[in-house]
């Protein structure tokens, strides 16, 4: 406990890792928001997509907060659910088992943008008679354009901008134009109040209609939307977990693994030695990044698998070499030669007496590793090796990549991503750097 | 080489056997070219004999290179044996079993040169004194606790209870040198080997600590090997001086005929060369060899002094290495002129 | 008395440091003649290496104060800019031999080049031959074989590298060099050979010397004068052959009682518990705490005191007897 109030006083003199500490306090904040919020086998749903899941989304959106730059505002998706507001629902028993259920959404339109979607998703419970739908459109000005009559099955999709008969009367503009458009000049946005009524009608006694009406726009939620119409922001959350977690296992891990190693070559010497050495100067010449690919490419691309061997080959890298020669200056300190005086095993001095003098060293060295595993990873994953399954970071950027995301000026696509694996990489090496001269003092002065 | 029996001091007449018995001591190290080839040995003690009694501070005093440290480490069983045998109590060291090296190496205390390179910097006091205990099978806390307290207070660390939670860095040099001491003490050793313990301390501390060790033998009966090269400092602390050069013992001598006279003519030049502070110093050059010491992997033919010797016989010297002669009932020297005709 | 080489007035170095001010230096005034060597003993963390820091004016970051007066030839170089002292009196005037300067000397190139270099910063015009010339000479000087301008440092044992170091503080023709603990790493027999090389500097060529250690007895083979640092403040200064036998400050007759002689036995003393910490010294004399004749003046921070012969002491126990300096 004392040990970690020194290091907090310490690093109170280095106002770099401050700031570095209240990034990784913020990613270490938002991913376990992450995993709370939308835990593991959810994301994986998520991600994979399909056609339900993220039906109400746009395509291709920009965040929200974009409007913030346009002069002339883009619209903002609205999605209005009658299960989340009951109040637009309203209910009339007609006898009979016939009841009317009335739906009335009332919305702003407040934007100079035109909306680049519209849809109504009926879902519906009933036993046999299927329940009716009648569905008109009052503009800001009281003009009543009556859109579709429907006859509904349990989950029915009214897309408004495919609605041909609609888009005639329109007079041959897209229903989410025309619905939109001022009478007196058909390029500009009336806006104003808008009202989407939909007059509904069940025959049985349970029978029940919900509905939700979207006006999609070209703007969506806090990060945007992909080309799949998923919530990007869900990856950029998702991301964080995968990252901490990959970064802190690898780094941690294999950064012990390197240094008992190293410990017990100094140690033993010999051929124990002479093994490790050559393991190393083997590993040293593998590339990387090739093995990974290959690896991906014919055997499995499970986060896993991948991080596994990074991390093996990290273990034999030349993190060994300087550990090794770290351990050759202990060695031969005094108070090893007053343990083996005074009876100690050759276990016991390795683990109590030579390891202890190192970790100071190890803390920032992992530290600073961290960010190499995370950036790793996403480079794995621009390459198209990701795990597939798993929203990622590196993930975004190798959908953004592969959709041409900076072509089509969807600059947020590739930015978002990019920054949190940045703000990722500073915040750990800033501690990190801090760390290093915490625990070698004569790097202080520099 | 058969040792000159000595009837030194007291305690060798007292006791029949020594604690420490060195019969030709050889410690070599192997150059390896390449990892493969030998290039030759680095022999670090050519041939050391000697005996040591319980109860009297035996002196060893040389320049660097001349084998005093790599005899400490291999009493202290640090370093292999080439060739020769060691005795402890009477026994063949190279008999020992696991065991008896255990019950060997917990009496026998190392006090190192520096004192805070000897200290683990991640340690407390208490814990730098449980360690040696814990190894050597003392399980009851209490004990160790109360073998601690014993301990420190004998070197003057105290209040204890201050300094049981310090770390290496929280003590001046002195402090940590008493704690080096407290930990060669604590499993109660019947020696004590001080390398230069206090060549790295200030010229204020080092009285205290040689007077601290003087009084731990005088109390413990304890046999202490004070390796140094500071003359100056034997005359206070040892019963006998014992001179090393180029890895061999040329000269073995009680304190009292070794400062009223030095035989060998190393050693002369030793004594010649310390100085004690004295105007008159400033008027005259001092008398040194020419010459370095010699390789240790290429030690010169006969005596390894002759080539800086002033006084060497042609013919004798650089051909023959010199035995050991007895000048005296407490002096002998290994050299050819002190022949016996 | 012969012509005064350096005089020092009032000299503070004092250090920031995160626990607070460290006052290394703590109003220091001595003289020193030319041709003479003047020895300055103490503990560790007295100060004496901070000495020669300021009067070398080799200071760290870290300066909170840097005052005083340090005349060389009457000329008081505290006035010098940086650029000025570094041109005209570092390495020209005044040089250094500092503390394990064996070690410090550059493993990647040869010896001769190395030396050679402070004649070739110091004066542009002399062309690298000339430069070599001088550097031989000065080999000769201190003893050490001409081939060895070729090799390289390791190739060298540690007294010859010390020597070389010698060399290269002396390659310039200073008039006064320090020399911070020269042979404390050394053997015996090497530690005897450098002294005579010294002495033979001394009395061949008349050169200053400021000796750091803190052992008395080799410094007893080159020193005329002693002064004893403690705790910042040099609390003796007196000539070397009254020091040995009548040292005045309590101090530095406890330091002479500590140290042990080869040739007479006398009882040997120390001096029980530690120096006082630099950052908050005591008001009052700051060794009263440990010195067995302290009395109530003392604690009262105690004037320097000059008696004859340009002796100092700082001690409430020779107050009457001279005049009295006032601190300034």
């Amino acid at each position: 406990m004392k040990a970690i109030a020194n290091f907090f006083r310490q690093i109170k003199h280095y106002p770099s890792a401050v700031a570095g500490l209240i990034i990784i306090a913020f990613m270490v904040i938002l991913a376990i928001y992450a995993v709370i919020a939308i835990p593991y086998s959810e994301a994986v749903r998520l991600w994979r997509g399909g056609e339900d899941v993220w039906k109400e989304t746009p395509r291709n959106a920009r965040p929200a907060w974009f409007n913030l730059f346009y002069k002339e505002k883009q619209s903002v998706t609205q999605i209005m659910r009658s299960t989340e507001n009951p109040e637009v629902k309203t209910v009339v028993d007609l006898g009979n088992g016939v009841k009317t259920n009335d739906f009335v959404f009332e919305f702003d339109y407040p934007y100079d943008g035109f909306p680049t979607e519209l849809a109504i998703f009926f879902t519906s419970t009933f036993k046999s008679a299927r329940p009716n739908a009648s569905v008109k459109w009052i503009t800001p000005d009281g003009r009543e354009i009556p859109m579709q009559d429907l006859t509904l099955r349990p989950s029915e999709t009214y897309n408004i901008s495919q609605d041909t008969r609609l888009t005639r009367r329109l007079g041959g503009a897209t229903p989410h134009v025309g619905l939109f458009a001022d009478p007196n000049n058909p390029n500009k946005v009336l806006k104003g109040t808008y009202k989407l009524v939909i007059e509904g009608l069940v025959f049985e006694e349970d029978a029940n209609i919900e509905a939700t009406f979207v006006v999609y726009g070209k703007l969506y939620g806090f990060a945007g939307t992909d080309h799949r119409r998923r919530d990007i922001g869900v990856a950029l959350l998702w991301g964080a977990p995968v990252a901490l977690s990959i970064g802190l296992v690898v780094a941690v891990g294999s950064s012990l693994a390197t240094m008992v190693l190293a410990a017990l070559a100094v140690w033993y010497g010999g051929w124990i030695d002479w093994i490790i050495r050559r393991i190393n100067e083997v590993v040293m010449i593998l590339p990387l990044l090739p093995i990974l690919i290959m690896i991906g490419l014919f055997y499995s691309r499970n986060i896993w698998v991948i991080m596994g061997t990074t991390a093996l080959l990290g273990i034999f890298g030349s993190g060994i070499l300087s550990y090794r020669s770290m351990f050759l200056q202990v060695k031969t300190s005094g108070y090893i030669d007053a343990a083996r005086a005074y009876g100690a095993s050759n276990m016991r001095i390795i683990f109590k007496y030579l390891i202890p003098k190192v970790i100071p060293v190890l803390i920032p060295g992992f530290v600073t590793q961290i960010p190499s595993y995370v950036f790793l990873e996403a480079t794995l994953a621009v390459l198209g090796l990701g795990d597939p399954s798993l929203p990622t970071w590196g993930k975004l950027l190798n959908d953004a990549y592969s959709r041409g995301a900076l072509f089509n000026g969807q600059y947020y696509w590739v930015i978002e991503p990019a920054v949190l694996l940045i703000l990722t990489g500073l915040g750990f090496a800033m501690v990190g750097f801090a760390l290093d001269r915490i625990f070698n003092p004569r790097l202080r002065g520099l | 080489m058969p040792d000159v029996a000595l009837n030194l001091t007291k305690q060798a007449a007292e006791q029949n056997v020594p604690i420490l018995k060195a019969e030709n001591l050889h410690t070599w190290f192997e150059i390896r070219k390449m990892g493969f080839f030998k290039a030759g040995d680095v022999r670090s003690l050519d041939g050391v004999s000697f005996e040591l009694y319980q109860g009297e501070t035996v002196s060893i005093v040389g320049e660097s290179g001349c084998g005093k440290s790599t005899l400490a480490k291999t009493i202290l069983g640090l370093n292999h044996i080439t060739k020769g045998k060691l005795y402890f109590e009477g026994k063949d060291m190279s008999q020992f079993t696991k065991e008896d090296l255990k019950k060997y190496r917990a009496n026998v205390g190392y006090i190192q040169q520096d004192p805070y390179g000897a200290l683990p910097p991640f340690m407390t006091v208490k814990k730098i004194l449980d360690e040696p205990m814990l190894i050597n099978g003392i399980k009851d806390k209490e004990e160790r606790n109360k073998r601690i307290r014993e301990v420190l207070e004998e070197v003057k660390l105290s209040p204890v209870e201050d300094f049981l939670p310090k770390f290496p860095h929280m003590l001046s040099g002195g402090q940590q040198q008493r704690l080096v001491i407290a930990r060669a003490m604590i499993l109660k050793p019947k020696m004590l080997i001080a390398d230069e313990p206090v060549s790295m301390l200030d010229a204020s501390v080092r009285v205290e600590i040689l007077q601290l060790l003087r009084g731990l033998q005088k109390k413990h009966n304890l046999a202490i090997i004070y390796i140094t090269h500071d003359l100056s400092t034997v005359r206070y602390f040892s019963e006998r001086i014992f001179t090393m050069y180029g890895a061999k013992i040329i000269e073995k001598s009680s304190t009292v005929s070794l400062l009223e006279k030095p035989l060998h003519p190393y050693t002369d030049a030793l004594f010649k060369a310390t100085s004690d502070p004295d105007a008159e110093n400033l008027k005259k050059y001092k008398e040194v060899p020419t010459g370095e010491p010699p390789s240790l992997m290429n030690p010169p033919k006969g005596c390894r002094f002759h080539p800086r010797c002033a006084k060497m016989i042609v013919g004798k010297c650089d051909q023959v290495e010199p035995p050991e002669f007895a000048v005296s009932d407490d002096h002998c020297v290994a050299c050819w002129l002190y022949e016996k005709k | 008395m012969g012509k005064i080489l350096l005089e020092v007035n009032n000299l503070k170095l004092y250090f920031k440091t995160t626990k607070g001010p460290v006052q290394a230096v703590d109003n220091v005034s001595f003289t020193l003649e030319a041709g003479k060597t003047l020895a300055v003993v103490g503990e560790s963390g007295c100060g004496k290496t901070s000495l020669t820091k300021a009067i070398l004016r080799l200071l760290p970051r870290n300066v909170l104060e840097y005052s005083g007066e340090i005349k060389l030839n009457g000329v008081d170089l505290m006035k010098y800019s940086d650029e000025q002292y570094r041109k005209e009196i570092r390495w020209k005037k005044i040089s250094m031999v500092p503390q394990a300067a064996m070690n410090s000397m550059n493993p990647v190139l040869k010896i001769v080049d190395q030396i050679v270099e402070p004649l070739l910063i110091h004066d542009r015009k002399m062309s690298k031959d000339e430069a070599v010339e001088k550097v031989k000479e000065v080999f000769s000087i201190v003893g050490l074989p001409l081939d060895f301008l070729q090799r390289y440092p390791f190739e060298l044992s540690g007294g010859m590298r010390q020597r070389a170091t010698i060399a290269m503080a002396l390659v310039t023709n200073p008039e006064l060099v320090v020399l911070d603990e020269p042979s404390s790493a050394l053997d015996l027999l090497t530690q005897a050979n450098l002294m005579n090389v010294l002495k033979r500097i001394k009395n061949e060529f008349g050169t200053t010397f400021i000796l750091i250690t803190h052992d008395i007895g080799t410094a007893s083979e080159l020193a005329d004068e002693i002064a004893v640092m403690y705790a910042g403040e040099m609390v003796e200064k007196c000539h070397a052959e009254y020091f040995y036998n009548n040292a005045r400050h309590p101090y530095s007759r406890k330091l002479m009682n500590s140290v042990p002689t080869l040739r007479e036995d006398k009882e040997l003393v120390f001096i029980p518990g530690h120096p006082p910490s630099l950052i908050n010294p005591p008001k009052g004399c700051r060794f009263a705490d440990r010195c067995d004749q302290c009395f109530a003046k003392c604690s009262e921070h105690p004037n320097v005191i000059t008696l004859e012969h340009d002796q100092k002491v700082q001690c409430w126990l020779y107050a009457d007897k001279m005049e009295v300096k006032q601190r300034a």
